[in-house]
């Protein structure tokens, strides 16, 4: 339940955060963080408009991905503190909830019968594929170092000694800072201000939505975000109390949002046709990682 | 006894019976003698299953020996899979059938088949003796053969139904050496005699034989590379029968593997490390060429390759427990695959009954001819959405139980190993996460192109619904599905005493699979009731703060253009064109293109097909290799009738010749040595 809560109020600024870190560095002084969740409140007040080549496909696709992201948000411990569903192999679960909710909305897009949202259902459905093996490899070897198979286990006896193991935490921590990006379509793999439908991927999934579907879906965006972000913190809190955590888990997520600020800032998106393989590439990241467990169980002989 | 002798005499009679009746009461016996007999053999193995084995020993004759006849645990979860999908399969089919009712004769043979394959099927799993279980095999083979060719007027459906004749035949080779290996070295054809002979060789040639048999499954089973007859089979016969075929006929292959690994007692760590390796071929092989079909059956087809590979996972997680004396990884391999051998037989029929019933409303199953089917078609939409989710492992469904077993396997397994194994689990886990991934990526293609948006073709008959009769065993399917997904636990339950058979430890199963290693289940039910319920919340939270709501209908978003047409939407091609572009290297296509040319283009047309690399490399090549080899003798068959005497006479003169020249022979042997 603390792990619930707390993703549930870091998800409140969040993406403010990397909004106000956006606008602060191109010299703007920027909406206040909690914007996004006004426009989510003012979404959820609307009527809607829907196309008439959709279905009912349409309607429930944005509901069945908020409640996915939510039971995929239950599965997050708090460190010592279990999930509201924590069990043998739940990462298991976590990812495949949240393929539930991609599955839905890329079918939802198909529904509109339009070739943009197409695209980037099409580019939606490969990169998720391409980017699950990093997470279950990374997991794998957690797993491995550890000797259990549940998430909260697993955090809560990461023991954090040698110089070796931080390197792996940091090098853990890039790799799941890499799927929230692919996740939740920000930079390096795509980028949410483009003006060009050509060259999105999840917001011309959207374009159809409005009213409270749209508001559902921003939502579960805003959850995904800290739900990765709660991933990062857990790598580093295990053996810690509370009265340390939890301010370290605000200033992690803080510090998480602003990065990506920055990166959005001052980085472009990578090349399309490219992001494919780069998004591959991340799984050499976690058999790197995978290697490093090995290393420090002195498997290697 | 009673039973064996009343499930034979149904059979019989049904086939007697069948020519003498009208049409439509051909379908109706037809489906219910299967109903009857699959109503005995399930009360049998529902027995088994509770633990009381049914078994029965036929005299059989000189030849046979004694024939026993028994229902073990394996058998019995078989055969509840073969009824379920056959019961569903007969009563969807009787309505399939319907748009044939003025082929008299066509019908007749159909019906037949359909109880022949049942029984034959059923036989199978039951008869312990190798020539009743040969003989069971081919009138299985060939009576799917007929199924399969009830089209047979179509050269491509008859040039399918041989290819599948061919390749099946191929399978029996295989499994004739080893049984008659076996007979020769003992003088039994029972198969207790397997595991005594098996017992007494060395490890490399009990392996040997252990391969032999392996072989000759898996070309039934459809194991990479022996897969090729199944993306014809399938997408020739008509839809019940594709739906029997990929869910029951292709697991008699399944049976047949976990049967052996009863019997035989080999080195069971290689045989595992060898399975691993085909099926994970064969699970990411199948779904690559699958994501590139056009024609929805031969994506289900190779979707099959897929799902065999994913269950061969789970044999070869068990068989590597096996080797290792851990009995967790016993249990979670082999429960993983007997239940997502369950779960395919039900989705992947409940695909197969669906994409018949799009035929039948639109008379094509070209994927980029179809579109907005979900408006004319909503039942069949729905009842489609389901399996393709399941298929794709995703819960709240079946597919995501068995695969969740398969990863815990594959975790606990990656707990206990050393160095070499560890990097090949590794690429285990890499290899079933990428084949849900493409699973997806392929489901979201078919479903999304041929139910969602609109109709790409327009057909000059009207495209609606089947009857409701028709689709309601398809509930009963997508019932399952849904059941097992939020269940688990009753099936693992019945699963244990399948798996106390490889375990060898009552008791064991039930301690694994509920207790505290692995009592997981119920949290995954708790965690799947939440999802299903939060989604209708937040659901009828939509529509009561909808309800005042402006609610306004307009046209899609298309960049300003305000008169889209069908054809600008996204086609199947271009759906996976990136995904098709990055595994260019491992796929092969074909193109035909004639480019708009000049200031008037005249007609221009782009057709690209996908073929199978390893079919062309494995079967086509080697064929043609052979035909031209054996083109050198065609002046044999001359067509001359004068020479076709003359080879009966030299055939004759051979036959008179032939022991006088040996005796001749012998004779001045003889003499020679007596010098």
């Amino acid at each position: 339940m603390l792990s619930f809560s707390l993703i549930f109020l870091a998800a409140l600024f969040f993406t403010g955060v990397i909004n106000r870190t956006k606008s602060i560095l191109s010299g703007r002084k920027g909406p206040g963080i909690f914007q996004p969740i006004k426009d989510i409140i003012r979404l959820f007040k609307k009527g809607a408009v829907y196309s008439k080549t959709t279905s009912s496909i349409f309607q429930i696709a944005p509901t069945i991905y908020f409640s996915s992201v939510i039971i995929a948000m239950l599965v997050v411990p708090f460190g010592q503190s279990k999930g509201f569903i924590s069990f043998n192999g739940d990462f298991i679960f976590f990812a495949y909830v949240l393929a539930l909710g991609k599955f839905f909305s890329i079918i939802a897009a198909m529904d509109t019968g339009s070739s943009f949202e197409g695209m980037g259902a099409s580019r939606e459905a490969l990169y998720s594929m391409f980017a699950e093996p990093a997470f279950f490899i990374l997991l794998g070897s957690m797993a491995l170092l550890t000797g259990q198979t549940s998430f909260q286990e697993i955090f809560a006896s990461l023991h954090l000694g040698s110089p070796v193991s931080y390197a792996l935490a940091v090098l853990a921590a890039f790799v799941l800072g890499m799927i929230m990006m692919i996740e939740n379509s920000r930079m390096p793999i795509d980028d949410p201000k483009t003006h060009l439908e050509l060259t999105m991927i999840h917001e011309v999934m959207i374009l159809d939505n409005s009213g409270f579907d749209l508001g559902l879906i921003l939502s579960a965006g805003l959850l995904k975000f800290s739900i990765f972000g709660a991933l990062i913190v857990n790598l580093f809190i295990g053996m810690f109390p509370y009265e340390y955590t939890i301010p370290m888990f605000f200033a992690i997520q803080i510090l998480a949002a602003i990065i990506t600020g920055t990166i959005e800032s001052f980085m472009a998106r990578f090349r399309m046709s490219h992001n494919a393989q780069f998004i591959f590439a991340l799984t050499s990241v976690s058999l790197l990682i995978f290697f490093g467990v090995l290393m420090l169980l002195g498997k290697f002989v | 006894m009673t039973f064996v002798v009343i499930f034979i005499l149904i059979c019989i009679t049904g086939v007697l019976l069948i020519p003498f009746l009208t049409v439509r009461k051909k379908g109706i016996i037809a489906f219910t003698l299967v109903l009857l007999n699959s109503l005995i053999s399930g009360y049998l193995s529902i027995q088994s299953l509770t633990g009381h084995e049914f078994s029965y020993i036929l005299p059989g004759n000189v030849i046979t020996g004694q024939i026993p006849i028994r229902i073990d645990a394996l058998s019995g979860w078989f055969i509840l899979i073969i009824n379920v999908v056959f019961i569903t399969g007969g009563w969807y089919g009787l309505f399939y059938m319907n748009a044939y009712q003025d082929q008299r004769k066509k019908v007749s043979l159909h019906a037949i088949s359909f109880i022949m394959l049942y029984t034959a099927i059923v036989s199978m799993m039951t008869i312990q003796n190798s020539v009743g279980f040969l003989i069971a095999w081919e009138v299985m083979m060939f009576s799917a053969f007929l199924c399969v060719t009830f089209e047979h007027e179509k050269e491509i459906t008859l040039r399918a139904g041989i290819n599948y004749l061919i390749q099946s035949h191929i399978s029996v080779v295989f499994l004739v050496v080893g049984f008659l290996w076996v007979f020769f070295k003992t003088g039994s054809y029972d198969f207790q005699a397997i595991t005594t002979f098996s017992a007494s060789l060395t490890g490399s040639v009990a392996l040997f034989l252990f391969m032999i048999f392996f072989v000759g499954f898996a070309i039934k089973s459809g194991f990479v590379p022996f897969h090729t007859w199944l993306p014809y089979a399938h997408p020739a016969a008509p839809a019940h029968i594709s739906g029997i075929m990929s869910g029951v006929l292709i697991k008699c292959g399944i049976y047949g593997i976990l049967r052996m690994l009863l019997l035989i007692k080999a080195d069971f760590t290689s045989i595992g490390y060898m399975i691993l390796t085909i099926s994970l071929i064969s699970g990411l092989y199948g779904v690559m060429l699958a994501i590139v079909q056009h024609d929805l059956k031969k994506l289900l087809a190779y979707h099959s390759v897929e799902n065999i590979g994913i269950i061969g996972i789970g044999i070869g997680i068990g068989c590597i427990g096996l080797g290792a004396g851990n009995l967790v990884i016993v249990s979670l391999g082999f429960a993983g695959a007997l239940l997502h051998t369950a779960n395919h037989a039900l989705f992947k029929s409940l695909l197969f009954y669906t994409s018949g019933m799009v035929y039948q409303a639109t008379h094509t199953l070209n994927i980029d001819h179809l579109g907005g089917l979900i408006k004319k078609m909503p039942q069949t939409t729905f009842l489609f959405l389901t399996a393709a989710v399941a298929i794709s492992g995703i819960p709240p469904f079946n597919g995501f139980i068995s695969e969740f077993i398969l990863y815990t396997g594959l975790y606990q397994l990656l707990l206990s190993a050393t160095l070499h194994p560890l990097i090949f689990i590794l690429f285990l886990i890499l290899g079933l996460v990428l084949t849900g991934g493409l699973a997806m990526l392929c489901f979201t293609k078919a479903f999304g192109i041929i139910f969602l948006g609109t109709a790409r073709k327009e057909f000059q008959h009207e495209v609606k619904e089947g009857p409701f009769l028709q689709i309601l065993p398809l509930y009963f399917i997508a019932f399952f599905i849904l059941f097992i997904g939020v269940y688990p636990k009753l099936f693992l339950d019945i699963l244990q005493k399948p798996i106390e058979l490889f375990t060898g430890i009552p008791g064991v199963a039930n301690k694994i699979l509920q207790g505290e290693t692995f009592g997981v289940l119920t949290p995954i039910s708790i965690a799947v009731l939440g999802l299903i319920v939060l989604t209708v919340m937040i659901f009828l939270l939509r529509r009561w703060v909808l309800r005042k709501q402006m609610i306004a209908v307009g046209s899609t978003w298309g960049c300003g253009y305000t008169a889209p047409t069908a054809k600008l939407q996204y086609t199947a091609g271009s759906f996976v064109r990136s995904y098709v572009k990055l595994n260019r290297p491992t796929l092969l296509f074909s193109k035909k293109e004639k480019g708009v040319i000049g200031v008037f283009p005249a007609e221009s047309n782009y057709e690209s097909h996908a073929h199978d690399e390893l079919e062309k490399w494995l079967v086509d090549k080697p064929v043609k290799a052979f035909k031209s080899f054996l083109k050198r003798f065609l002046f044999i068959q001359n067509g001359s009738l004068q020479s076709y005497i003359l080879y009966g006479v030299l055939f004759i003169l051979g036959v008179i010749f032939f022991p006088m020249i040996f005796d001749a022979i012998s004779w001045s042997i003889d003499f020679l040595k007596r010098l």
